[in-house]
């Protein structure tokens, strides 16, 4: 009967019909369609048919058509609130019953979890120094290299006419150049109010520069010579809540100046923090005049130089335009130094501001990225944790998948049950962890120096964390959700079931990683102690007991310093004093100006140099080794010096003492050697010292107290005869000790951080061993039952437990001690003066962690060891 | 009164289904639609809203009458249910009384000379 062929529209939008359109509507839809099509055919051209079919198929595209009938069978639900509500109600359930485990597991994690939000925190922190500024990016501050000794050094003293100098002839790139003093303390005095203060001299500039948020007066305060801007919180101090404009301040007990301005505090992240006050450079001038009339103004580094560029202006541009600024100005003869200035942008000053011979190689970043590995360490093993008892415990729960699966549970539900499980472990994990983040960062910003406040409006904050969460949740989870939902319920349930011999090797590997990390943190701890307290037992080459810092602004007790002497001596307060332009602990001065017979000409010599009054020596306690030290009976003590053992070494002399030397063309004599001093980093080799007799007043005042009577008493002595010669000041001392632990402040710092992370990653990890040691214990409840009634020592079956872990710590630790060794050398290299790793630390920590790992799996092997084997055997 | 409310297209393909003579299904109510109305209307318009009425109670449809134009698919046949004459005659009943409500002159078309 069919002769001919029926023309038939595209195959291929039938298949594609056929997909999207519900199979109830299928059948007449597609024969109407047809039928339409089989009479187009026949009125007109087959491409407008097709084209109109397609068109008219096309319509079909839409949900009413696609949505599937509903099946005859009730439909399996696996989110219907019922179910989430018994998910929810299992689960917890689950958690209550294995209350041990759970409490490891939810702890455990928020450990990790906190630790590595504090890490987080202190790294956004650290990132994001100085950017409060809204100048960020164009700031920058003129740094320079310089030769000396035959090494490359960095540092940021600049000649005082270098900020004219840019303006002039280099200042198209630049639309703020800002000369600023150091950051020194002066006596600010307004009413009856007296305080030692830090701040700066700054050109008018720096305000705006900076940004800074006037409370009350203009940016432009700093224009007036006789001005003074003050933060908030010092004018707070002076003047309460009263206004403090146009008051007047004393500072230094000599110049008058007129408040123009507050502003609002500098953020504690920001270099400049410590700038509590702002004093018009026009104003240093002033009371220095000498400024003006130096011999040779381009010869003495002692001031900085901050700079914005102006908004296009590319700073390696810059920084090559003003390369050769000193060159092109100093003296032919210092060109030895080869002064090459450059600009360090403020990105770059607080993270990567280390140099080495001239080159960039790093500063705080390194930290940023020891304390993120830490971090994501801790993170590490409390995610290992979690994923090793999640899955250990998940295998005891292959009966419960049989029975849901016998009674009608479908795969999706177990998956999702284990989920739920799962992610509630982690969001109480989560919650957790933010309490104890909340806890303890008092304490940590107390440790790191930092004021960092939760984050508690960050949106980038929460989606970290719950994103993270999310995904320990889902790693942790898919195990048992993924691989026990698809055991074969009659296997499970008749007990052929087994898990692999294989099962159990991932965990291992788990642990075994862990245990490497723990090490690590461990031995690195260790050796960072060592480091710090080898630096402290190096010998400083004068005693610090006892021996009190004054740092003075005022002239008055220099004019009456022999009548101050004497009046103290007398009353026993102290057994020496004696003047110095630098602290005992550190140098803040250095010279190139001495020549020395057999000096190559052509070298480049920097040394350190200070200036003291007589008795200095005998003060700090200098340690002669040869010569004597500045005595009031020799009048040519004038053009004496004192010099260090390096010193010596460095000039090449045999018989130091009475050996000449000029210094800027001057006729000076080396009258004695003391040992060397240890002066700025503790770290750092020795660098030669000179000391010379002083004829001006000095900076700092030092007072060796009396040891025979008691220092509060003797300081409250020197107080008082300070306030008689020195009404103007108040009176303020550091303990030379003092002073010189604060130089290991930074490492200590670190220490103390990596002390409590590793505490934590060993707590973490025990914590892990002992969820595993339990599970372990569990799972061979009957062998154990069965060897104790063939007659098993309590002995052998503990033996038998733990030997696997001793197994596995080894392994963690022949892994982790050459890992340690190398990171540990390498930081150790940088310090010039440092400890060495000795085997016994290796050995020590090795002990220790055995120990740990045998206590924490004693507790379960020895609890399996003495039950009672007719409780297990019976168990069944 | 609680009904279930039908919409202009619903009730122009109700009144075609139940002004069918012969057996009605997809093609020929689309057709008669069109021709009816004037307006160009999609297969997949038609399908919908018999669907929808078959849904709501208004039609009952069963299959037959296949052919090989159609690829040997059947077709499905509409028929209107009582519930679905009832429901027209309802909706007619409402619009008499509106039109009866209408003041003659109102219908007169409005001239105006201003």
């Amino acid at each position: 009967m069919e002769n001919r062929p029926q023309p038939s529209p595209p195959r291929w939008i039938d298949r594609l019909l056929t997909a999207i359109i519900a199979p109830h509507f299928l059948e007449d839809i597609l024969g109407d369609l047809h039928e339409v099509y089989a009479r187009q055919i026949k009125s007109g051209p087959a491409r407008q048919a097709r084209l109109r079919y397609l068109l008219a198929a096309a319509r079909y595209v839409r949900p009413y058509f696609m949505k599937r009938k509903p099946g005859s069978y009730s439909p399996t639900y696996i989110f219907s609130p019922a179910m989430i509500k018994n998910y929810l109600k299992i689960s917890l359930r689950t958690l209550a019953k294995q209350k041990a485990y759970s409490f490891i597991n939810i702890t455990g994690l928020a450990l990790g979890m906190a630790v590595a939000m504090l890490i987080g925190l202190w790294i956004y922190d650290e990132l994001s120094f100085d950017r409060s500024f809204q100048n960020f990016n164009r700031i920058a501050q003129v740094w320079q290299h310089q030769t000396f000794n035959g090494q490359v050094g960095t540092q940021t003293s600049l000649p005082f006419p270098i900020g004219d100098e840019i303006r002039r002839n280099y200042g198209a790139d630049f639309k703020h150049v800002v000369m600023a003093s150091w950051n020194n303390k002066h006596i600010l005095a307004a009413g009856d109010k007296k305080f030692n203060k830090a701040g700066s001299f700054f050109e008018p500039d720096a305000p705006d520069m900076l940004s800074l948020r006037m409370i009350s007066g203009t940016r432009a305060g700093l224009k007036d010579p006789y001005s003074i801007l003050l933060s908030e919180s010092l004018a707070k101090a002076y003047f309460g809540d009263a206004d403090a404009l146009d008051r007047t301040i004393k500072v230094d007990n000599k110049l008058n100046v007129k408040v123009t301005g507050v502003y609002e505090d500098l953020p504690h992240n920001t270099s400049f923090r410590d700038v509590s006050f702002m004093l018009p450079w026009q104003l240093m001038v002033i009371a220095n005049p000498w400024l003006k009339t130096m011999d040779d103004p381009w010869r003495p580094n002692a001031y900085m130089t901050y700079v914005q560029l102006i908004d296009h202006a590319d700073i390696d541009q810059a920084t090559a335009r003003i390369k050769d600024i000193k060159k092109r100005n100093i003296n032919k003869e210092q060109l030895k130094y080869k002064p090459d200035v450059f600009l360090n942008p403020m990105r770059d000053w607080y993270l990567h501001s280390e140099f080495k011979e001239g080159h960039r190689v790093g500063g705080r970043i390194e930290f940023v990225w020891l304390f993120g590995t830490i971090g994501l360490f801790v993170l590490l093993l409390a995610c290992i944790n979690f994923m090793n008892l999640s899955t250990a415990r998940s295998e005891k729960r292959a009966k419960e998948v049989g029975i849901r699966k016998a009674v009608g549970s479908v795969r999706n539900q177990l998956i999702t049950q284990f989920f739920t499980e799962s992610f509630l472990v982690v969001g109480f994990s989560f919650a957790l962890s933010i309490a104890l983040v909340v806890l303890f960062l008092p304490f940590f910003n107390e440790v790191a120096d930092k004021k960092i406040a939760m984050p508690w409006a960050e949106p980038v904050f929460w989606l970290a964390g719950i994103g993270f969460s999310a995904i320990t949740a889902i790693i942790a989870g898919s195990y048992p959700a993924l691989y026990l939902s698809s055991f074969q319920p009659v296997k499970v349930l008749k007990g052929t079931f087994r898990a692999g011999r294989f099962a159990a090797v991932p965990r291992k590997v788990l642990v075994v990683v862990q245990f490497a990390v723990s090490i690590i943190l461990i031995i690195g701890t260790a050796v960072v102690f060592r480091q710090i307290q080898f630096a402290k037992n190096r010998p400083v080459g004068y005693t610090r007991d006892g021996l009190i810092t004054i740092f003075t602004s005022t002239e008055d007790i220099h004019k009456h310093f022999e009548a101050v002497r004497h009046d103290l001596k007398a009353n026993g307060a102290i057994a020496e004093m004696a003047e110095s332009g630098s602290p005992t602990t550190e140098t803040w001065s250095s010279t190139s100006g001495f020549e020395w017979k057999g000096k190559d000409p052509e070298q480049s010599v920097d040394f350190w140099f200070d200036e003291v009054s007589y008795e200095y020596g005998k003060t700090v306690g200098w340690q002669f080794t040869q010569g004597r030290d500045f005595s009031r009976e020799f009048a040519t003590d004038s053009v004496a010096l004192v010099v260090n053992e390096t010193a010596v070494k460095f000039m090449g002399l045999q018989n130091p003492v009475d050996e000449p030397m000029t210094w800027f063309k001057k006729p000076y004599k080396i009258i004695g050697v003391i040992k060397d001093i240890v002066v700025n980093s503790p770290y750092a080799p020795h660098r030669p010292q000179f000391f010379c007799l002083s004829a001006g007043q000095g900076n700092v005042i030092n007072i060796r107290l009396n040891p025979t009577s008691g220092s509060a008493a003797s300081v409250a002595k020197i107080k008082e005869t300070f306030e008689k010669y020195d009404p103007g000041s108040p009176f303020e001392y550091e303990f030379v000790d003092e002073r010189y632990a604060q130089k290991f402040l930074d490492e200590v710092r670190i220490g103390k951080l990596t002390t409590f992370f590793s505490v934590l990653a060993i707590l973490i990890s025990c914590l892990g061993l002992f969820g595993v040691a339990s599970f372990i214990a569990e799972q061979r409840t009957k062998e154990i039952g069965v060897r104790k009634v063939l007659g098993a020592t309590v002995l052998s079956v503990w033996g038998l437990l733990s030997r696997d872990f001793v197994l596995l710590v080894g392994i963690a630790f022949l892994i982790a001690t050459p890992g340690a060794y190398y990171f540990l050398n390498g930081w150790l290299q940088k310090y010039d003066y440092h400890t060495t790793i000795s085997w016994w630390i290796f050995a020590l920590t090795g002990l220790g962690t055995l120990t740990i790992t045998l206590l924490t799996v004693s507790f379960q092997a020895i609890k399996a060891a003495t039950t009672n084997p007719i409780r297990s055997l019976r168990s069944e | 009164m609680k009904r279930t409310f039908l919409g202009e297209f619903e009730e122009i393909v109700l009144l075609v289904v139940a002004g069918c003579t012969e057996e009605a299904y997809g093609v020929t109510i689309w057709e008669r639609v069109q021709e009816h109305t004037g307006r160009s209307i999609s297969l997949s318009a038609v399908h919908a809203t018999l669907y929808r009425l078959e849904e709501k109670g208004f039609l009952t449809s069963e299959m037959g009458g296949a052919t090989a134009e159609r690829g040997g698919r059947r077709k499905r046949f509409f028929t209107i249910t009582n519930y679905g004459n009832r429901a027209l005659q309802e909706i007619n009943e409402i619009r008499q009384q509106l039109w009866r409500a209408i003041p003659a002159d109102k219908l007169q078309p409005k001239l105006s000379f201003s």
